[in-house]
């Protein structure tokens, strides 16, 4: 691949802006609260540890990882699982109301969350289901299973035909052909869509926090409480957000050689 | 390629649509069924007819009014970021290394931010940003700027662009990385063989294979930046005063905080319609520009995409590949 003079001092630059507002965020989060509001530091010059354990500790605190993580784990196995059929039909068959069906699909990735937010709320309370970690993940759903739809579509349709046939010949049933032959084959395809369930309903929070109250309380919603009376807890926001970051990072670290290739969605 | 017609796929679709049917129709129907009606509280509901929607297209009116302008702002603030990121995520994705642990590094660190919360990513700008405790208000106000997102409409702007830049410029870099990585190195060597200067590179190799990609980063950066919500919310509020609040700011700041169903439904619907309209346009170009490339490829399959002045030397060296 071909770059452009002076790349290296571009990429250090975007790299540095990227970095340079994480970094403060780490730092502020090993600082005492004193430090930070008293004196402008570039690193912590009393390190503590007090804001981690305090968030480790407290059970109010910790629970919301659990709740989020319930939830992003839920709302990827669902979105996935109902996707990979649709997928498959998209990419291999023509049926009545194909395309209109398609955009639709796609139309809903792109409703804003703020319009369903109340919506959300009536029917998950109607049924039941409010405050619970399936409210979430059905409600991420929305966005997650057209986009799930999209990228595998893109990834069955890079698996030859001849292989369906070949297995419809060998007296493959459709189920078995499914999991044994076409799941394997676009396994990488499955690990990004995955992937991209996985952030897009990591990094949501409005329909997060409207669809719990106490029980699913998403980590997201529960750094909010940071401000009280005594004004601002920076550090122990910090301390939360620095370990919202953590999840994402190992994700990404997992799949960092399918990332250039799973952004483009399997259709460069 | 051609699909063969089988009505029964229906049944291996199905399970997607009564997903999203439920999440999106049934919630739909409500909004739809709120914004005919007024309720004075107690769960009483009185009939209103299209009075919402008159109301809210109407911009002398107090609705009207605030909808149009957060909808000015929201258009504004998505075409400003798209100005921003489309030019600065193709140039990050040339400037991507070539090869060695440094691509793994680099790929890694840009697809940070995408992983972040959004929330938090208003927390680590409202910390950053902020005068007093973070460093670059800190620096800004120490170098004589009187910097202050709070209380100047400007700055508050300025900040929640250059957040929006550092959130999504990442996205666009690595969908561009992504399509650069699918061109053959054949196409480099005619270019070189040809002479062929490095903006003509660009324009006539890299920029073309990257159509299709940057038509996604288009379409999801236009989309999710005009339902912005979070970020925002976050680091300013919508303030100061009403100068950054977003449509989706203003629709959850009426339904509910005020509470005015039949409102916050007819802005709903207008809204979606809005997006809608836009998705569709993409949905029809992209398509269309998937067509076209299909019957271009069919019917030159030798010249594939490439412009006649690069073409030659690029058949004219696999000629002699062959010999050899």
């Amino acid at each position: 691949m071909h770059s452009i003079p002076g790349r290296r001092v571009i990429m250090a630059l975007f790299l540095l802006f990227l970095l340079l507002p994480i970094y403060w965020l780490v730092n502020m989060s090993f600082k005492t609260n004193a430090e930070i509001v008293s004196t402008m530091t570039l690193w912590p010059h009393t390190p503590t540890l007090q804001h981690y354990r305090r968030i480790f500790t407290d059970e109010s605190w910790y629970s919301g990882y659990i709740n989020s993580l319930e939830y992003v784990v839920l709302n990827t196995v669902i979105s996935i699982s109902v996707a990979l059929p649709a997928a498959y039909a998209f990419s291999r068959y023509r049926f009545l109301g194909d395309k209109h069906l398609f955009f639709w699909l796609l139309s809903n990735r792109m409703a804003p969350a703020a319009v369903y937010a109340l919506p959300f709320f009536n029917l998950y309370s109607a049924i039941g289901l409010f405050d619970t970690p399936w409210a979430v993940a059905l409600a991420h759903c929305i966005f997650n299973v057209p986009l799930a739809v999209w990228i595998l579509e893109g990834f069955v349709s890079g698996v030859p035909r001849e292989i369906d046939e070949t297995a419809f010949l060998d007296g493959y049933s459709f189920p078995r052909f499914f999991i044994k032959i076409l799941v394997p084959l676009i396994a990488s395809g499955i690990g990004v869509a995955a992937f991209f369930c996985f952030m897009f309903s990591w990094v949501e929070l409005l329909l997060a926090r409207t669809l719990t109250s106490v029980h699913a309380k998403p980590i997201a919603a529960i750094m909010t409480r940071t401000v009280s009376a005594a004004g601002m807890d920076w550090g122990l926001l910090a301390a939360a957000g620095v370990l919202t970051i953590i999840p994402g990072a190992l994700v990404i670290w997992f799949v960092r050689n399918y990332i250039a290739s799973g952004f483009a969605l399997g259709r460069v | 390629m051609d699909k063969t017609i089988n009505q029964k796929a229906w049944f291996l679709v199905l399970p997607v649509f009564l997903v999203v049917a439920f999440s999106a129709v049934l919630p739909l129907m409500t909004v739809v069924n709120y914004s005919m009606q007024d309720t004075f509280g107690n769960n009483q509901f009185f009939w209103n007819g299209v009075g919402w929607f008159k109301e809210l297209l109407d911009p002398s009116t107090d609705l009207g009014g605030r909808f149009f302008a957060s909808l000015g702002r929201n258009l504004f603030f998505s075409l400003v970021i798209l100005a921003i990121e489309v030019p600065l995520g193709i140039v990050v994705a040339l400037s991507m290394p070539r090869q060695g642990w440094t691509v793994a590094a680099c790929l890694v660190i840009l697809a940070l931010p995408l992983l972040i919360p959004w929330n938090v990513v208003g927390t680590i700008w409202q910390i950053f940003g902020r005068p007093d405790i973070g460093l670059l208000g800190y620096t800004l106000n120490a170098m004589g700027l009187d910097y202050n997102y709070v209380s100047n409409p400007i700055d508050a702007w300025v900040t929640v662009i250059v957040m929006d830049v550092w959130h999504w410029t990442s996205l666009v870099a690595l969908l561009c990385y992504a399509g650069l990585k699918s061109i053959p190195e054949a196409y480099y060597q005619a270019a070189q063989i040809d002479g062929a200067s490095r903006w003509a590179v660009f324009k006539a190799i890299q920029l073309p294979k990257m159509n299709r990609v940057l038509l996604i980063a288009v379409l999801l950066r236009f989309m999710d930046s005009f339902m912005i919500y979070t970020e925002p919310f976050v680091v300013t509020g919508g303030g100061p005063g009403n100068s950054t609040t977003f449509v989706s700011i203003e629709l959850v700041k009426i339904a509910l905080g005020q509470f005015d169903l039949g409102k916050a439904a007819a802005l709903s619907l207008v809204y979606n319609l809005i997006i809608l309209i836009v998705c569709w346009i993409f949905y029809t170009v992209m398509t269309n520009a998937g067509v076209e490339r299909k019957a271009q490829a069919e019917e030159e399959p030798a010249a594939e995409r490439m412009p006649a002045g690069v073409l030659q030397p690029a058949m004219a060296l696999k000629q002699k590949e062959g010999v050899a």
